[in-house]
């Protein structure tokens, strides 16, 4: 799979010339609007929610309150889903959750082999390197070579727990927490939680990268 | 079926890009084409199986050259065609030429916020106690059905362990033919790495995958 989503903008010429899938789009946008078969408005609010509503800053919440809260944390670990929706992430593409703990000795990682399944609720939409044939591919098979892409070199000693997203159960990688974060507050800890940490192909932040 | 979606151990790919500072979509298409797939899968029309089946049986070299967004509009496409809702003189014009077909269920703008808060849960009650019990060995059945499946190539044949009980969940195989839930007991199986790909394997590696029991047989 093609991961180069700039590859049809040779076709530009100061915006005057569209792609052929740019144009494909927008008769398709036309033909279902005109035939009443979507909302134009629905549309709008779809494209608003996951860019500015929905990303991993609510998964980054839940992580800091498994780090902050043993009773919070033991929820998860029976009820990611339930436990989860408590903090008002639910729905679409997070109806069934599993958090996987990141420890000394293990380390996990999520992909899709067959797709793209990915926890929208607390993360958001992916980015396009876990679409990608790459990340797919390998993540199963070498998936020590992948964090290595990512500039990891993960201690040889460290389990390694691939886990592949093939049904309707998505996974929240709890990454470890930074040592030396014992006194800091929730919201504190939440910056220090990145995206690619829940994924599993990055660690938290260290707490000198962050600003309290 | 075996298709070019289903990735799992292929090589060659070369390395993971990660992009710094990745914005959630790189073009006013892929917006849009996102926004079109959202609100015509709220339609009913199709189910989320019949739209995976639909995306992963295009032909490999069209798959493995199209962007993921290229990919869920080749996919809508071709089920909106099947369906008889929007054709490719359609799409070719950039107009309506035929009248449209009556649906029952428009996403309207104020039913959006709701709509994906409810998401689609695939849970339903069990009608049969579960065949494998935490902790069972099982093998992945060497199947290649030409419809829908869910097994990924790379565990056929191979055994591991069950770690995980979801419940019964819709069993994409027969929702993707329009052959109704027909709802099974979903396990997570572990797999070693070594069972996998071999004694070259990384001896630190387990895969785990998310199986419905007809997937999967007793082994001992």
């Amino acid at each position: 799979m093609s991961h180069s989503h700039d590859h049809h903008h040779h076709d530009h010429h100061e915006g005057t010339v569209l792609s052929e899938v740019e144009l494909r789009v927008r008769a398709l946008e036309s033909v279902l609007v005109e035939k009443g078969y979507v909302d134009p408005a629905a549309l709008d609010i779809l494209i608003e929610t996951y860019e500015t509503k929905v990303g991993p800053h609510n998964g980054a919440r839940v992580v800091a309150k498994a780090w902050s809260d043993p009773a919070y944390l033991e929820w998860l670990r029976k009820d990611a889903t339930a436990a989860i929706a408590s903090l008002g992430y639910s729905g679409r593409q997070g109806e069934h959750i599993v958090a996987v703990e990141n420890t000394p000795l293990v380390h996990n990682m999520v992909v899709c082999t067959l797709c793209s399944c990915y926890p929208w609720s607390v993360l958001g939409l992916p980015p396009v390197w876990y679409k990608s044939a790459p990340y797919r591919s390998r993540a199963v098979l070498d998936p020590r070579g992948v964090l290595r892409d990512f500039g990891i070199e993960l201690a040889p000693e460290k389990q390694i727990r691939v886990w592949d997203s093939t049904a309707e159960i998505r996974y929240l990688v709890i990454p470890e927490r930074p040592a030396g974060t014992e006194d800091w507050a929730e919201a504190d800890l939440a910056k220090l939680v990145t995206r690619d940490s829940m994924i599993g192909t990055g660690f938290a932040k260290a707490p000198a990268e962050v600003s309290r | 079926m075996n298709g070019a979606a289903d990735m799992g151990g292929m090589m060659g790919f070369g390395p993971v890009q990660p992009e710094k500072n990745e914005p959630i979509f790189h073009t006013e298409w892929e917006r849009r084409a996102f926004a079109l797939a959202l609100a015509m899968g709220a339609t009913g029309q199709w189910n989320l199986d019949m739209s995976r089946a639909a995306r992963e049986s295009l032909p490999p070299p069209k798959y493995l050259a199209s962007s993921y967004y290229e990919i869920w509009l080749g996919g809508m496409e071709k089920l909106m065609a099947e369906r008889g809702l929007v054709t490719g003189d359609e799409i070719a014009a950039g107009k309506m030429l035929h009248p449209p077909k009556p649906l029952p269920r428009i996403l309207k703008a104020e039913a959006v916020p709701g709509a994906l808060a409810k998401g689609s849960p695939t849970e339903r009650a069990a009608t049969s106690p579960a065949k494998f019990k935490l902790g069972d060995k099982v093998r992945a059945r060497n199947m290649h059905p030409v419809t829908h499946t869910r097994l990924p190539r790379y565990v056929r044949g191979h055994i591991g362990v069950i770690e995980l009980l979801h419940g019964a969940h819709v069993f994409p195989d027969s929702n993707a033919l329009g052959q109704g839930e027909q709802p099974q007991w979903l396990y997570t199986v572990r797999f070693a790495g070594t069972e996998l790909w071999g004694a070259a394997a990384d001896p630190t590696l387990s895969v785990s995958v998310d199986a419905w029991e007809s997937y999967l047989e007793p082994a001992s």
